[in-house]
């Protein structure tokens, strides 16, 4: 078609001007204005102002404000005597029953014997956990004959397992290990199940062009980017074993078993010790916030801010 | 830049064609309808051939096809084995510019000497050689694909398709990546197949510019971009471009 019309499409009929984007950069080289391009476009790097010290400061302050506004509220509700002084101890009674229990030795004991069931029952439902989410996550049929009942599991409280597992176990370390592995590792599998649905096709495509392999890909590129996913659910699982454990610690007490923060929760209840009992609750809550802080939440951030994704709260 | 393609780097010319695709459609399944009908394209060792097409014609399927990741209908597809840029940089967030190069090498099998000093050399032809230790969202999207490109030349494959990879970047860094990509194809010797939307960028890069029709994708024209007037071109090609853009309305 003539080229000296006006078109039909709304096209003027004049030569765009720099329609060849080929310049003459006279003195300046490619690599300069590149270069310069680079350092106008990087993204900043942002170092949060002021001391690590002082970050960690100024982030406990908040939680010791809540701390604070607890005990205030509970001690308020204590000289109401809203409950008599028998059943709803003040802090200082709570205290002086922990300081008791530290003393006479039993409260290290039971830390002792439920932190490594706790922590021994995790990473057993890991170990056996992880290949089991593996396979589930990456063979259709084996997900589509399993899937449904790792769900299923992972609704159900662990604590339903405890009277089955006394009558297959007896009253011995199996059964508390039994009903941790059934809480926790129903969330482990999920965890990394759905931490390999959430891996973006466009990766698996660029690990295909590069040439991997099913287990180059699944090493080299879908675990990596599941890494997330899978450290949620982990920290997931965790919670749950440690909740069945106490449950079992607290169903299964006496023989073989030995002598955990459950049976110490128990215990205080035969006794109608209240102090002892809110103490004991505070441990194992204590303990809770002290592994999430102290293992996952480093864990989590230094994953996140490695891709990218962590969000500086300020 | 005046100086012939430098094409005798990697191939004869009596190797005969790296691409040829004749006759090729295209259909995800038996009832949908065509997305490529009849495609018949060849492409010399060395050459830089831009394809240009609006959404709906097939430009990425093509390259898929060519690519080996999807499979024709129908017709006869010969492509040497080729690496992959897209419009995304895909790079492994997790991964830093250098170890994103790495692991093509890697995975191509080459050992770890090989790899350290092809990748330390492949930055610096990116000009990323600062730039290795950043993890991608450290990097500029520019930067990004740069390292993509890096990466995609550590295949080492003769053919090099490309998928609308400037398409995301904002005006000035593209121009900036079309001197580095003209740059790189010289230095190399790739064989490069550009899909695009974008007439300007056609023009800019292609020895040959290849129109695609929408919907079923068809090869329309092709132009020489040596035997034409570099000026007016894009022009020309906008104008043929927005007819056949045209033709889809009221469909």
């Amino acid at each position: 078609m003539p080229a000296d019309e006006r078109t039909p499409h709304g096209l003027p009929n004049v030569d765009l001007p720099g329609a060849d984007t080929r310049v003459d950069t006279g003195t300046v080289s490619l690599a300069g204005i590149e270069a310069g391009l680079d350092a106008l476009q990087a993204p900043p790097t942002r170092r949060s102002p002021g001391s690590r010290f002082g970050n960690i400061a100024a982030k406990a302050v908040a939680p010791l404000i809540a701390v604070i506004a607890v005990l205030a509220v509970w001690q308020t509700l204590v000289w109401l005597e809203v409950m008599p002084i028998w059943n709803l101890p003040g802090p200082r009674q709570v205290f002086d029953a922990l300081a008791r229990s530290a003393r006479s030795g039993q409260l290290w004991t039971a830390l002792h014997t439920s932190l490594q069931r706790g922590i021994l029952g995790f990473l057993l439902s890991v170990a056996i956990g992880t290949p089991l989410g593996l396979l589930i996550a990456r063979v259709r049929w084996v997900r589509m004959a399993f899937g449904p009942i790792v769900t299923g599991l992972m609704v159900l409280p662990s604590i339903a397992w405890v009277p089955a597992a006394i009558i297959w176990f007896g009253l011995s370390n199996a059964t508390v290990y039994f009903v941790v592995l059934m809480g926790a590792t129903p969330s482990v599998i999920n965890g990394l199940v759905s931490g390999v649905d959430q891996v973006p096709p466009l990766l698996r495509r660029v690990g295909r062009a590069l040439g991997a392999g099913p287990l180059e890909m699944t090493v080299r590129i879908v675990l990596p980017a599941a890494l997330p996913g899978y450290v949620a659910g982990l920290k997931q699982g965790w919670a749950f074993s440690w909740r069945a454990l106490m449950a079992a610690e607290i169903i299964a007490v006496g023989g073989a078993i030995g002598f955990g923060l459950g049976a110490l929760l128990q215990q205080g209840r035969d006794l109608a010790n209240m102090p002892l009992v809110i103490a004991t609750i505070l441990i194992i809550l204590v303990v809770g916030i002290a592994i999430e802080l102290l293992c996952f939440a480093p864990l989590e951030r230094a994953i996140l801010r490695r891709r990218g994704l962590y969000a500086e709260t300020a | 830049m005046t100086q012939p393609k430098a094409s005798a780097t990697t191939r004869s010319s009596s190797d005969g064609p790296i691409v040829s695709a004749a006759n090729v459609t295209k259909r995800f399944d038996p009832r949908s309808p065509l997305v490529l009908d009849g495609v018949d394209l060849s492409v010399e060792p060395g050459e830089f051939v831009a394809v240009l097409g609006a959404s709906g014609c097939g430009k990425s399927t093509l390259l898929n096809i060519l690519a080996g990741l999807d499979e024709a209908t129908s017709g006869e597809v010969t492509a040497a084995p080729s690496a992959l840029m897209f419009q995304e940089s895909a790079l492994l967030p997790w991964l830093t510019a250098a170890r994103n190069v790495d692991l093509a090498l890697r995975l191509r099998g080459a050992d770890s000497a090989e790899r350290r000093s092809r990748t330390q050399e492949l930055l610096e032809l990116v000009k990323l050689q600062d730039a290795a230790d950043k993890r991608p969202h450290e990097l500029s999207g520019g930067m990004r694909q740069r390292v993509a490109l890096a990466r995609a030349l550590a295949q080492e494959r003769d053919l090099l398709l490309m998928d609308e990879p400037f398409g995301a970047l904002d005006a000035i860094t593209r121009d900036l990546l079309h001197d580095e990509l003209e740059r790189v194809w010289r230095a190399t010797g790739r064989t490069i197949v550009f899909v695009t939307h974008n007439v300007r960028e056609a023009v800019r890069l292609g020895q040959r510019v290849i129109m695609m029709s929408s919907r079923p994708g068809r090869i329309l024209r092709e132009w020489n971009v040596a035997d034409e007037d570099r000026a007016t071109l894009p022009n020309k090609l906008t104008y043929h471009l927005r007819e056949e853009i045209a033709r889809h309305a009221g469909r």
